[in-house]
């Protein structure tokens, strides 16, 4: 076929390092094509805003704005739900969970701004992560009833941009010197005790005293936590940063202080109604 | 006397190096420092011994300079594997995050590691591929020795110093955080002293030819080399914040300096990856098939047309962003108008082969030439596709856009340098052909079925989790959270893994089979003379 094109068009007559060219003309599908192009290419852009002028660029006939598009799709979205939200964001949030239709978008609501804005420390499927409590059992730090989750997400935990955030701190009793080492490892195995097994039983009964007298006032005679004061309980074998011997002894040696942000100042009413409703359907909803 | 000044130069070169090393602010500037130290301290001593010898001198100016092409050519191959096995790595770093390991945090992780493996690729691959094709072309085409005595060899060693540099600058945290030009200012102040030669001696050589008129390849290498100089000054004007530390503030902020990234990335890849190898194509089929090139019409035509649009087509990069409207609807039609423009080369490459196309069948070597430029269509169609206002909004920030990018560096810019490869050889070292097209069949079977499996695994990842983010509810809520995503795409992250592992395979087998080449086949009479062909 190269012999019938030399034949038909010739070459360019140079030769380099033995290459020759030949002079077949432009492929017309190819040139019709680039044509097409161009003249398409001329029309968008006196649809859209395109051209550069001296103190701004040409609009386009369409009105066309990315802005603007982005701007109709959320209008429309709020719109249609512009009365389902006012009516979420005002009843009473017990009355929520009895509304069917209510409930049911709430949740849905719910699920997209926890997929946005929780699931990175609590996980996408809200199980938590050492540290960040999960959102799926009924053991609660502060209280898991629909008030309760709200008020917590609403304010967030030790921060210090909530309103009224929920607030405790744990003494680091080995790092402040409070208890002797050998306190701390007595106290840990008591704590052990509750819930399981002590590293050391031996150690048990003078940890009780320790704990007696240091952790008490907070997680109460039996260790089974206050949710006023966000104080874990001790005795249900759920723990928040572990409960083998090691992390137990960095615990109470060195406290803790997780912290969640307030979302009162980012989020809407509705969308914290709704995260609530979500979290509160979950499974551990009281 | 030069040997005096050489001295001179290098002694205090190396001396100003050691004072930077002592002063250096960070780890990556203290390391660049002390490599070039040594450099220059290792050249100060051969110089020195060198000095007042009797050095034969042989009348070189009948034959083609190729001792520089050839050691341009081990040097391809070579980052060819690292920046391919650097690629391996990562994509198995994003599969299994545990091989992120704790001990190699801050040198090895992922973020450390993927601008190593995109530089190495582009740059230390394709950038010495094309600096030792263009050598060997412009020499072939213009029947002249290259311009410029050992210019050329200052080209070669400089620009693999400056690899080495950029490499160890990446590793311990010396980055200005622009994609394709992390290297820092210092490193770049270099690399614009080695363009500036490599120029020098590309149109030295061009303009002392012995053919009347300048053949096709070298316009696309010509404008390569003019334009990658302008884009890389212009994209890396920055303040150093000491002259003993590698941080430095760039001149543009916010928008701007967004546009003025994608100005140059996208144009790394129009003239970098693009007229580069064209050029490369516009030689090595029609001399391997031995067949006339298609249309010279064809080949001016969409030469001017495809510099004269590639050039506007960066914001496409900025769609939907702080950029505003007008410019990314240019930056759309300038991409989509190039279409047919890229589809010239493409054209004129295919059918270079009429009349040989039995060739596709018996010559693994032209096999590997031709499904590069088929790989160049699909992804020069793709583009124009992707830059489309509304297929981006699908698109950008999903492994599609990966993809893509594969599809046409491991496709296009991979293949053809492979068929480069094949075909010098055999030519620099005079032999007959390489040791086994067998092997070279290896090769263009495992790289392809890799390719394939790459691309179609970003294909599916890519347009699945576009479709995941905005997947939204009745009411309009968003269903997927980000990790879902992430989560979705491991069987697919697997599958790229393992297309890359194929990908690599054959680039060592392309080595053994070089290496082979060279050591065992016979070999035959130079034929290194310089020829005018008319």
């Amino acid at each position: 076929m190269s012999d019938d094109l030399r034949k038909q068009h010739g070459t360019t007559g140079h030769s380099w390092d033995g290459i020759e060219e030949l002079n077949t003309p432009l492929p017309r599908w190819w040139l019709w094509t680039f044509y097409a192009c161009i003249v398409w290419g001329i029309g968008y852009t006196i649809a859209y805003p395109a051209w550069p002028m001296i103190s701004r660029a040409t609009g386009g006939v369409l009105g066309y704005s990315t802005r603007g598009e982005v701007a109709a799709e959320i209008d429309a979205v709020a719109q249609s739900n512009a009365a389902i939200n006012d009516r979420l964001a005002s009843v009473p949030l017990t009355d929520i969970a009895g509304d069917p239709e209510l409930n049911q978008y709430a949740v849905s609501a719910g699920g997209a701004v926890f997929m946005t804005w929780c699931a990175q420390c609590h996980g996408s499927g809200a199980a938590g992560a050492k540290g960040y409590p999960n959102l799926l059992d009924d053991d609660w730090l502060w209280g898991g009833d629909m008030e309760a989750i709200h008020q917590t997400i609403a304010n967030g935990v030790r921060n210090e941009e909530g309103d009224d955030p929920r607030y405790s701190e744990m003494p680091a009793f080995g790092r402040d010197d409070l208890l002797e080492k050998g306190d701390i490892e007595a106290v840990v195995n008591y704590v052990m005790s509750l819930s399981g097994t002590p590293v050391d039983a031996g150690q048990v009964a003078a940890g009780a005293v320790v704990f007696a007298d240091n952790c008490a006032s907070c997680h109460g005679e039996n260790g089974t936590g206050d949710r006023d004061q966000g104080a874990p309980n001790l005795a249900d074998a759920i723990w928040l940063y572990g409960g083998d011997y090691p992390t137990l002894i960095e615990t109470v040696s060195n406290a803790r202080f997780g912290v969640m942000p307030a979302w009162g100042p980012r989020l809407s009413e509705a969308q914290i109604r709704a995260v609530s409703a979500y979290v509160h359907q979950l499974g551990g909803g009281e | 006397m030069t040997d005096t000044l050489k001295l001179i130069a290098l002694g205090l070169i190396a001396l100003f190096a050691a004072i930077a090393a002592n002063h250096a602010r960070d780890l990556a500037y203290m390391v660049n420092a002390l490599v070039v130290m040594l450099t220059a301290g290792g050249l100060f001593l051969y110089t020195l011994r060198m000095t007042g010898e009797e050095r034969p001198v042989r009348d070189v100016s009948g034959e083609y300079m190729d001792d520089v092409v050839r050691y341009g050519v081990i040097a391809t191959a070579f980052w060819g594997v690292v920046g391919f096995l650097v690629g391996v790595v990562i994509a198995f770093q994003l599969a299994f995050p545990a091989l992120n390991f704790d001990w190699a945090q801050g040198m090895a992780n992922f973020g450390r590691l993927r601008p190593l493996h995109t530089s190495a690729v582009i740059f230390a691959f394709g950038g010495n591929a094309l600096i030792c094709t263009s050598f060997y072309v412009v020499q072939r085409t213009s029947a002249t020795r290259l311009w410029g005595g050992n210019l050329a060899w200052f080209v070669f060693w400089g620009y693999n110093l400056f690899i080495v540099l950029a490499a160890l600058s990446y590793v311990l945290g010396g980055s200005q955080s622009k994609e394709y030009a992390e290297p820092e200012w210092y490193i770049d102040l270099w690399l614009t002293v080695v363009w500036v030669a490599y120029l020098a001696v590309f149109l030295g050589t061009i303009i002392m030819r012995k053919e009347r008129h300048i053949y096709v390849a070298n316009w696309f290498f010509l404008s390569f080399i003019v334009t990658v100089a302008m884009l890389h000054v212009v994209n890396n004007l920055s303040v150093p914040v000491s002259l003993f530390g590698s941080k430095s503030v760039q001149v543009f902020a916010g928008v701007q300096d967004a546009m003025t990234q994608w100005w140059y990335g996208h144009n790394a890849v129009g003239f970098f990856l693009t007229a580069g190898f064209l050029g490369m194509m516009y030689y090595f089929i029609p001399k391997r098939a031995e067949r006339p090139v298609y249309s010279y019409k064809l080949s001016i035509i969409h030469f001017w047309a495809l510099i004269f649009l590639y050039i506007w087509a960066g914001p496409h990069h900025l769609h939907y962003t702080a950029l505003p409207d007008w410019a990314s609807t240019l930056g759309m039609v300038f991409s989509v108008v190039l279409w047919m423009p890229s589809w010239g080369g493409m054209i004129n490459g295919l059918m270079t082969l009429s009349g040989a196309w039995d060739k596709l069948r018996t010559d693994p070597v032209i096999r590997m030439m031709v499904i590069a430029v088929g790989f160049y269509g699909m992804s020069t169609f793709e583009g124009p596709m992707m830059s489309i206002r509304a297929v981006n909004s699908l698109s950008h920030y999903t492994d599609w856009t990966i993809g893509h990018v594969h599809s046409g560096a491991l496709g296009w810019n991979g293949m053809i340098t492979f068929g480069a490869l094949y075909f010098l050889v055999p030519k620099l070292w005079n032999r007959a052909e390489v040791y086994s097209l067998k092997l070279v069949n290896w090769h263009f079977w495992l790289a392809t079925i890799g390719i394939v499996l790459y691309a179609a695994s970003m294909w599916v990842t890519g347009i699945m989790e576009g479709l995941m983010w905005r997947e939204v509810d009745a009411n309009g809520f968003l269903v997927n959270s980000f990790a879902d995503t992430v989560a979705a795409k491991f069987p697919m992250y697997v599958v790229r893994g393992l297309g890359g592992v194929m990908y690599l395979t054959g680039a060592i087998i392309m080595c053994v089979n070089l290496w082979l080449t060279v050591r065992r086949q016979p070999e035959e009479a130079s034929a290194n003379g310089l020829v005018p062909a008319e």
